[in-house]
């Protein structure tokens, strides 16, 4: 009792520097700016100054790929070999989903079709049916039927098949690793900041060395998706070994069993909840990566979307990226169904015989072999036919012209001025500032949120960024996603509050987030450059629309999470409306509001990357730049610049949404 | 800290045994110590091996188990007690290796438990430990037929033999008919039967419970403690029981060893520690309790006075033996206050105490039976209506 009284009474962390600190930061920022008229070296790193770490990472892939070897055989016969054995069961899956396959006969071949529409179709709602009833049948059928009806069904299933090879790699992979880490906590120590880098580089930066060592094509795609889907899988399957109770696991060790009876008879199944929100997370991740594994090589329907979009045709690349989404709810939503299945009793199933306990199977398989014999006497039903398609695409056509023709000019001038009032002095303020004025102000920041380390760990990622020569670029990205991460909260906590006040509302914003959630990324820039032509103003839009989510969803959670007695005691005390929500709620839910703030900035670095497509000049430029000349070095140190911005971000924001819940008593998050 | 006390405390009552008295020893440990924290065998060795509370505190580790010394008997029922955090499970823990302690000796059926191999030890618990846990400790994707079979099927014994013993310990726990049941579709105490069955399952020589009823409410806890104890009459297992219900404790044990901050402070039978306790802390443990229920008859009567004990009460103290006062019946000298306080009141008269044998050994007096009821408040006199209130 005594012990907790005086750890309550004591500051829950130890007074730091105060405001002197500050007002001293900014003051050497504020003389360095006046001072970098002269020393330019203060604003823009001097060339000759450049740690020429791109040319290191270039020159070392070079090596490996040219010279290294184990002896044996070399580096490259080596990933060469892998992408050999991975690409084995893709073909398999497309040969039976979008191909067939040629037999030679003498001199005739005979064409093995692929499995007819209505077959696949068929079997994907009858699996549906028997695993989640009539509701999840009705969403598979309708996900699927959108497929054959508006002509994607081919591409879908060249996508289907990487995602079918990739997901379960995704899957074993992340266990193995996990399984790993959660038996040695060195392995563990060893991972965690790879993972976290891992997570916060973006994606296309590490396409490249992918591209380097297995070559273009469907295979490194697939690779370069199970890399970029396995971190989560890897944490989660961590965490849920850890969550399985001590008293199972002792139980198991008091039951005798080895470790590997330990591993797979009580650990896994105990997990098994958990470790699917690892599995689901792999499948949204890696339809995530569909369009952008499409750069290298990937096909399907992320090739469909990136054509479109150079195209600029908005109808087809809304048709496809919905297409994406279409087939990710409906792996991810059978997925669940089948996950939480076991959660049925099953003890009414044991009596029945083999045919009623293997229904599903006999039931897929039947409609497949039926479908395709079918096929055969109506060719229809192998290929769908183009006069039945629906094409969007004269539609949207119309409906650019019209707003074009009707809204141009109003469009045009809320553009203009918001570029030249906003976007443009806000961008040459951030240009202008010198870095190592900025490297001291996050310092300052980093020391009185959360102590030396923090201060040491930010410092030094400024000036990694600076040091490899690209600050400006820096500034640039830091710009366009901070004043994106102000326009997605100036949205976002309106509503979230809105939200939180209302159930309908609430219900609504939900899905709206749940539905922008799951669009992919790619899909944003498709309407706003039909809109906005490209640029910044169209990278913001399209940063805003995917980023605004994490900003509604966090703030309508913290305020709801506020305890309804806390409420309630000042209603008591005669608040009003206006007073609850600020005096009380607000503060409160405070913490939680600055995680969403926190990830709204990562789902905005993430979109930064992407809307490099739409022509911006900043980090992500040159991560794309260095895709298309496939320059390793390039691109790898440009995307650690990003990810040194998202780290910076997470562990300032982090540590002190951390802190302040401390101080507030609440308990920390698991 | 009070050391010479304590291990007073804990020696002597090893003496005088348990019922089984001349059984023999199933578990022995000594001088068993567990120490969380980085190094704590070598903070050990450099205190000489009884580090003081304060020396650990600096060290920034915590004693969990201190010194602890202890036999089981074969076929008795040892509760260990103690206040939340004071050691009880890292102590049963360290019994059965669970938890490697850090130091100390643990000798099981006359072979160094800590000398065993890793390989030894799985054999061991394969065979001869059963465990069941405070949360159940069920695993959520079997059956309670799998759950019960579970730690035979991990031995490699084939199915049709390993669910034909699962079925019969099923049948044991009252679980018949719910075989095919999920743990989440049955109830706590259900749960906790099944975790019982489970741990029978193996026929252990030694049946380790972990505050087994502590999460279920009042009245299932009761019906689970009388479960037990008939399990316990049909099985006579070697039990080391925890709890840090002083209730529960003096229902189901032979023996109890009480717990704080890591050490044993003392170790006897329910009214042992009613009627002598070590420390303040024991008296205060007791002190809620209802003593009619610990203390036995002979406990509070008086003893045959020309006998030099009751053990030695020989043939000759027999033949209606009185001392004075006409008597007004016999009691059996292992009864409880409780179970004879209303006859004893009722007759206001003294009784004669019989052990076992049939052989007389004290004498029971009212007055004797109202101060155990109503302790300090009645003075030895005819026991009347107030005697009658409290017995009601
Ligand atoms: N793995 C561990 N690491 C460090 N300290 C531990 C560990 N396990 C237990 N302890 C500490 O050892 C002491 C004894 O814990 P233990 O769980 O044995 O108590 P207990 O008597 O079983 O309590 P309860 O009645 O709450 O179950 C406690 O102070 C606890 O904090
Ligand atoms: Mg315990």
């Amino acid at each position: 009792m005594t012990v907790t009284g005086e750890m309550a009474t004591a500051p829950a962390v130890p007074r730091r520097p105060g405001l002197l600190a500050w007002v001293a930061a900014l003051a050497v920022l504020v003389a360095l700016w006046l001072a970098a008229g002269r020393l330019t070296w203060l604003v823009a790193w001097p060339d000759g100054w450049i740690v020429p770490l791109r040319y290191w990472i270039s020159d070392a892939m070079h090596w490996l790929v040219r010279d290294a070897t184990f002896g044996l055989f070399t580096f490259k016969e080596f990933t060469r070999a892998i992408a050999w054995v991975l690409n084995l069961p893709l073909q398999a899956c497309l040969v039976l989903l979008s191909r067939g396959f040629e037999v030679p006969l003498g001199a005739a071949t005979l064409a093995v079709p692929p499995l007819s529409w209505l077959g696949v179709l068929g079997a994907m709602t009858f699996a549906s049916w028997r695993v989640g009833g009539r509701r999840l049948a009705l969403l598979v059928g309708l996900c699927f039927g959108y497929l054959v009806v508006f002509g994607q069904w081919n591409s879908a299933m060249v996508t289907l098949s990487s995602i079918l090879v990739a997901v379960p790699l995704g899957i074993v992979g992340g266990a193995l690793l996990g399984i790993a880490g959660y038996r040695n906590r060195e392995v563990e120590r060893a991972m965690t900041p790879i993972l976290d880098l891992m997570q916060t580089v973006p994606v296309f930066a590490y396409l490249i060395p992918v591209l380097f060592l297995f070559g273009f094509g469907p295979v490194s795609a697939m690779i370069a998706t199970i890399v970029y889907a396995l971190p989560p899988m890897v944490r989660i399957t961590i965490l849920a070994l850890r969550a399985v109770p001590a008293e199972v696991v002792e139980f198991g060790r008091m039951a005798g069993c080895t470790e590997r009876q330990m591993l797979w008879k009580v650990l896994l199944p105990s997990a098994r909840y958990g470790l699917m929100v690892g599995v689901n997370q792999v499948i949204m991740l890696s339809l995530n990566m569909v369009i952008i594994a499409s750069m290298i090589g990937a096909g399907g329907l992320g090739h469909d979307v990136l054509a479109a979009l150079r195209r600029l045709a908005i109808g087809a690349g809304l048709e496809a990226g919905v297409a994406i989404t279409v087939l990710a709810i409906s792996l991810d939503r059978l997925g669940q169904a089948i996950a939480s299945r076991g959660a049925t009793p099953v003890h009414v199933l044991r009596a029945r015989g083999f045919v009623a306990r293997h229904g599903t199977l006999i039931g897929i398989l039947g409609i497949l072999a039926g479908a395709y014999l079918l096929a055969f006497l109506v060719p229809a039903l192998r290929h769908y036919p183009d006069a039945l398609t629906v094409n969007t695409g004269p539609f949207f056509d119309k409906l650019v012209e019209w707003v074009n023709v009707h809204l141009f000019t109003y469009l045009d001038a809320v553009k203009s001025s918001l570029l030249i009032y906003v976007l443009i002095p806000f961008k040459r303020f951030l240009v202008g500032l010198p870095w190592p004025g900025v490297a001291l102000l996050l310092a300052v920041a980093g020391w009185r949120i959360g102590g030396p380390r923090l201060a040491a760990l930010v410092a030094a990622l400024a000036v990694f960024v600076a040091v490899t020569g690209n600050w400006e670029k820096a500034m640039i990205s830091a710009y366009l996603c901070g004043i994106s991460v102000v326009v997605a909260m100036l949205i976002g906590l309106p509503v979230g509050i809105l939200a939180a006040g209302s159930e309908r509302i609430h219900r609504i914003a939900q899905n709206t987030v749940d539905t922008l959630q799951t669009l992919p990324s790619f899909v944003y820039l498709i309407p706003v450059v039909m809109l906005f032509q490209v640029g910044d103003f169209s990278a913001m839009i399209a940063i805003v629309a995917y980023a605004v989510a994490p900003a509604v969803r966090y703030t309508d959670h913290g305020i709801r999470g506020v305890p309804g007695e806390i409420v309630e005691a000042a209603r008591m005390a005669g608040c009003r409306r206006g007073q609850l929500l600020w005096k009380v709620q607000i503060p409160l839910a405070l913490p939680e509001i600055m995680l969403g703030v926190n990830q709204t900035i990562m789902m905005a670095l993430s979109m930064l990357v992407i809307s490099a497509l739409v022509g911006t000049r900043d980090l992500g430029q040159e991560v794309y730049i260095a895709l298309t000349r496939a320059d390793t070095g390039h691109g790898l140190v440009a995307g650690l610049c990003v990810a040194c911005i998202a780290i910076v971000a997470d562990r300032l924001i982090g540590a002190w949404a951390a802190r302040r819940r401390e101080e507030l008593g609440m308990e920390q998050r698991a | 800290m009070p050391s010479p006390t304590v291990a007073a405390a804990t020696r002597p009552p090893q003496a005088e045994a348990g019922p089984s008295g001349a059984a023999g020893v199933k578990l022995t440990c000594r001088g068993l110590w567990k120490i969380f924290g980085e190094g704590g065998r070598r903070f050990l060795e450099r205190h000489g091996g009884a580090p003081t509370s304060e020396q650990l505190a600096a060290g920034g580790l915590i004693g969990a188990v201190r010194d602890a010394g202890l036999e089981i008997h074969d076929g008795e029922v040892f509760v260990i007690m103690g206040l939340s955090g004071s050691g009880k499970s890292t102590f049963v823990r360290c019994l059965s290796r669970l938890i490697e302690p850090t130091a100390g000796e643990l000798i099981f059926e006359g072979r160094d438990l800590l000398a065993a191999s890793e390989r030894e030890l799985t054999e061991i618990r394969r065979h001869k430990m059963g465990m069941v846990f405070q949360h159940f400790a069920l695993l959520p994707h079997l059956t309670v037929l799998g759950n019960v079979a579970f730690p035979l099927e991990v031995q490699g014994v084939g199915r049709a033999a390993r669910e034909a013993r699962a079925l019969e310990v099923i049948e044991l726990v009252g679980l018949k008919g719910r075989e095919s049941y999920f743990p989440r579709e049955l109830s706590g105490g259900q749960q906790q039967r099944v975790g019982i069955a489970r741990s029978l399952a193996v026929e252990p020589e030694i049946w380790f419970l972990d505050e087994p009823f502590s999460a279920l409410d009042p009245l299932i806890r009761r019906e689970m403690q009388d479960e037990f104890l008939r399990l316990q009459r049909v099985l006579r297992k070697t039990i080391v029981f925890i709890t840090h219900d002083f209730d529960e404790a003096i229902r189901l044990a032979d023996r109890i060893a009480i717990m704080k901050d890591g050490r044993i402070v003392q170790i006897g039978r329910p009214e042992d520690l009613v009627t002598s306790p070590a420390t303040q802390y024991v008296a205060e443990f007791t002190r809620d309790v209802s003593r009619a229920k610990v203390l036995s008859v002979r406990s509070v009567m008086s003893a045959v006075p020309e006998s030099a004990g009751p053990e030695s009460a020989g043939p000759e103290s027999d033949g209606s033996g009185a001392a004075g006062g006409e008597l007004a019946g016999e009691l059996p000298a292992a009864a409880r206050i409780g179970e004879v306080a209303r006859r004893v009141l009722r007759a206001e008269r003294p009784f004669a105490v019989v052990d076992e044998a049939g052989r007389v050994v004290g004498r029971l007096e009212p007055g004797q039976v109202l101060e155990v009821l109503a302790p300090g408040e009645a003075a030895p006199g005819p026991g009347g209506e107030g005697g009658v209130k409290a017995a009601q």
